[in-house]
């Protein structure tokens, strides 16, 4: 598959009728108790919709695992949430809350509508256990009343799906390699086809072959299944390729939320723009690679104004005053569905041209 | 199936070295005492028992060094061990083949309770943290910090002698005589369970601990929260995944104990005169009697082995990875 059809395959989801499935809300996230939490996440709010591949950016402790864990209300101690919601839309168009189900609810639910594959998939499966095992057990969770062999059926079915031979269900984890355990990981994600599936940076630990490879697949998937999809990762070409929108993450907080090609021709946000001078294009000329000055802040001791301040190119005296919030861009009008975070986009200051290309 | 062969040579090796240091031992040490105690009892060791002491301890000048040592492993596979000498003229061998029982029986079994109820008991802490049963963990490691001839003393003081509960020492009723009716059974369990009791509260804070550490560990990696976000039922993950996996090393630990248990309960046998193997040892040591603590470091270094043996098997049935087949 070449990498221009494997950036058309969730284009056409921006035509239908825009139906969120997830939608966070406001969501914060402290860790550690006490008296002195660090608020690593910070009223962050995001919507995916249906049938919709949604990529989130950002540097490396950013927030990006916190988040995915958060919305899943998987978040280990001393990880705490401190606020927000993360309503879910099933398929009868009913909504509810992860954060304020039952736990009864909760594990029902799970899996069941949003699955998740975690970073470093090296570790996510049971070492004692027999592969066909572990993507049995979690068919049969939800399927009461199925026999054993159906679900291992059902599991042979799977790894069928993402190219590794079934005879491979007696197999030990260690019995494969790490990208034979990340795609079983997809199959055991995708068991109960789900609404949702979140991927947190399911290719950096494999070479550039198998990334692109399992990449594909999961467009292809995606494409015959209809699932919607959050794909987490700090590389931004990568989510050009094959995102449909992308929300860039600074410091625990979304600072640009917008369609891929808009992000990538014309971002509105100088760290977006930074972002992007930090990885080579895919396709296209070829550009200088700049980068970011500086790194990023220590989330306990956040300057106040805009977290970004210290290393922005275009930084006005009213950045380390003023917090700015998601809100709309300079071009309001013409560009409805995107969302930036820099006062230089209000009526503060004026907009430098590289954050205003048309 | 390599794996297994592989393990049992290695047993038999580590049998054979075993069994050749105890050879070695007294054949190597300092001066003679063997032969100034077959001096004292003289006239009172028969002249076939003489001859296999001298075998047994290397004695038998007229022989090499090499048909000495295929001497000894022949006595061996025939069982003989000597005679002892503070119980003349009983052979060391059946000594050893009478308390033995009573060792295992008694502290083996208390072993398993405690690993058993330890091992629940730290899954359950290691699980959910912060509840009341996190007391558990200082009142246990109370009792394993105490000395425990200490714990035996207090627990006779105070269950035998001033309440009267159980009996003070022995392993069953003298008036009875040893058969395999209830009545015997019922004396033995009765007489077993103040030194049972000392044994299990003495060890269960290892036990606890131990779980309840490799718990938290494991209660952080990636599959058990793979396993939380597949919606599986709460038991099954605790139990199928964390734990499962955190007691791997809690089963090495339980094999070492086992082999423990031979030499490990001298005190015990002391403080409860209890007559199992480490009253023997004791006795033995007490009166000079070589042959006797021979025999008894002999079954103490095999137990040991086969204690191992059985841990390296339950550790590979239990983790594919220690399998290697493929
Ligand atoms: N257990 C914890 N205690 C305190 N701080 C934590 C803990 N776990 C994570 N953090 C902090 O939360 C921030 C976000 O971490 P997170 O793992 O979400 O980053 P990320 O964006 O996923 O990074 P990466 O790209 O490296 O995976 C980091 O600054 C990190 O230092
Ligand atoms: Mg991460």
């Amino acid at each position: 598959m070449s990498a221009s059809t494997t950036s058309g395959t969730g284009r056409h989801a921006d035509a239908a009728v825009r139906e969120p499935v997830l939608e966070i809300k406001n969501l914060s996230v402290d860790y550690g108790f006490g008296q002195d939490p660090t608020h690593v996440l910070r009223q962050v709010s995001l919507t995916l919709n249906r049938g919709e591949v949604l990529g989130l950016a950002g540097e490396s402790g950013c927030g990006k695992s916190t988040l995915a864990y958060a919305a899943t209300r998987l978040l280990p101690p001393p990880g705490l949430i401190t606020g927000g919601e993360v309503v879910l839309t099933d398929r009868s168009g009913e909504r509810r809350d992860i954060l304020t189900m039952s736990d009864a609810q909760l594990r029902a639910s799970r899996w069941q509508d949003v699955a998740i594959v975690f970073q470093g998939a090296m570790n996510s499966l049971n070492p004692v256990f027999r592969i066909g095992r572990q993507i049995a057990d979690a068919i049969a969770a939800h399927t009461p009343g199925i026999r054993k062999k159906q679900a291992l059926d059902r599991a042979a079915e799977l790894l069928d799906m993402v190219g590794i031979s079934p005879d491979r269900l007696s197999a030990f984890p260690h019995q494969l390699s790490g990208g034979m355990r990340q795609r079983v990981m997809i199959a055991m994600a995708l068991a109960l086809e789900p609404q949702v599936l979140i991927m947190d940076e399911p290719t950096t630990a494999l070479d550039v072959v198998m990334q692109r490879q399992i990449v594909e697949q999961i467009a292809e998937l995606r494409e015959r299944l209809g699932f919607s999809v959050v794909f987490i990762t700090h590389d931004v070409s990568l989510l050009i390729e094959i995102a449909d929108r992308i929300a860039i993450m600074y410091a625990g907080e979304i600072v640009e939320d917008a369609a891929a090609q808009d992000v990538y021709r014309r971002p509105r946000h100088p760290y977006s723009r930074g972002l992007l001078r930090s990885f080579p294009p895919l396709r296209g000329p070829r550009r200088e690679l700049t980068g970011i000055a500086g790194s990023p802040p220590d989330l306990r001791l956040l300057p106040t104004g805009c977290t970004f301040t210290p290393r922005c190119g275009f930084s006005t005296p009213e950045c380390s005053r003023i917090h700015p919030e998601l809100g709309p861009t300079a071009f309001a009008g013409a560009e409805p569905d995107r969302r930036v975070a820099c006062i230089l986009h209000g009526d503060v200051g004026t907009l430098p041209p590289e954050l205003a290309e048309r | 199936m390599s794996f297994f062969r592989r393990r049992i040579i290695f047993y038999l090796i580590t049998a054979w070295a075993a069994v050749t240091i105890n050879f070695l031992i007294p054949r190597l040490m300092p001066g003679d005492p063997v032969t100034a105690l077959i001096a004292r009892n003289q006239g009172r060791i028969d002249s076939d028992a003489e001859q296999s002491l001298r075998v047994l301890f290397g004695l038998d000048s007229n022989q090499s060094f090499l048909e000495q040592y295929i001497d000894y492993w022949g006595l061996l596979f025939r069982g003989d061990l000597g005679l002892s000498f503070t119980f003349f003229p009983t052979p060391v061998s059946d000594i050893v083949w009478q308390s033995l029982p009573w060792t295992v029986g008694l502290v083996g079994i208390a072993t398993v309770i405690a690993f058993v109820l330890g091992t629940l008991v730290g899954t359950a802490i290691g699980w959910r943290r912060g509840t009341w049963a996190d007391g558990l963990l200082p009142i246990s490691t109370f009792f394993s910090a105490v000395p425990y001839f200490w714990l035996g003393l207090i627990a006779i003081t105070v269950f035998a002698v001033q309440l009267g509960w159980f009996p003070s020492n022995g392993s069953y009723d003298r008036s009875l005589l040893p058969s395999f009716d209830l009545e015997f059974l019922g004396s033995v369990l009765y007489y077993g369970f103040l030194p049972a009791l000392t044994v299990v509260l003495a060890s269960i804070a290892g036990w606890i601990l131990g779980m309840r550490n490799m718990m938290v560990t494991v209660s952080s990696e990636d599959y058990v929260t793979v396993a939380q976000a597949k919606g599986l039922p709460e038991r099954k993950v605790m139990f199928g995944y964390a734990a499962r996996n955190a007691i791997l090393p809690q089963i090495s630990s339980f094999a070492l104990s086992l082999g423990f248990i031979v030499g490990g309960t001298l005190i015990m046998e002391m403080v409860f005169s209890y007559q199992g193997i480490g009253y023997v040892l004791y006795q033995a040591v007490n009166t000079h009697d070589y042959p006797l603590m021979q025999g008894v470091f002999l079954v103490i270094t095999l137990s040991v082995l086969v204690a191992n043996i059985l841990a390296d098997f339950v550790y590979a049935a239990l983790d594919p990875r220690t399998r290697q087949e493929g």
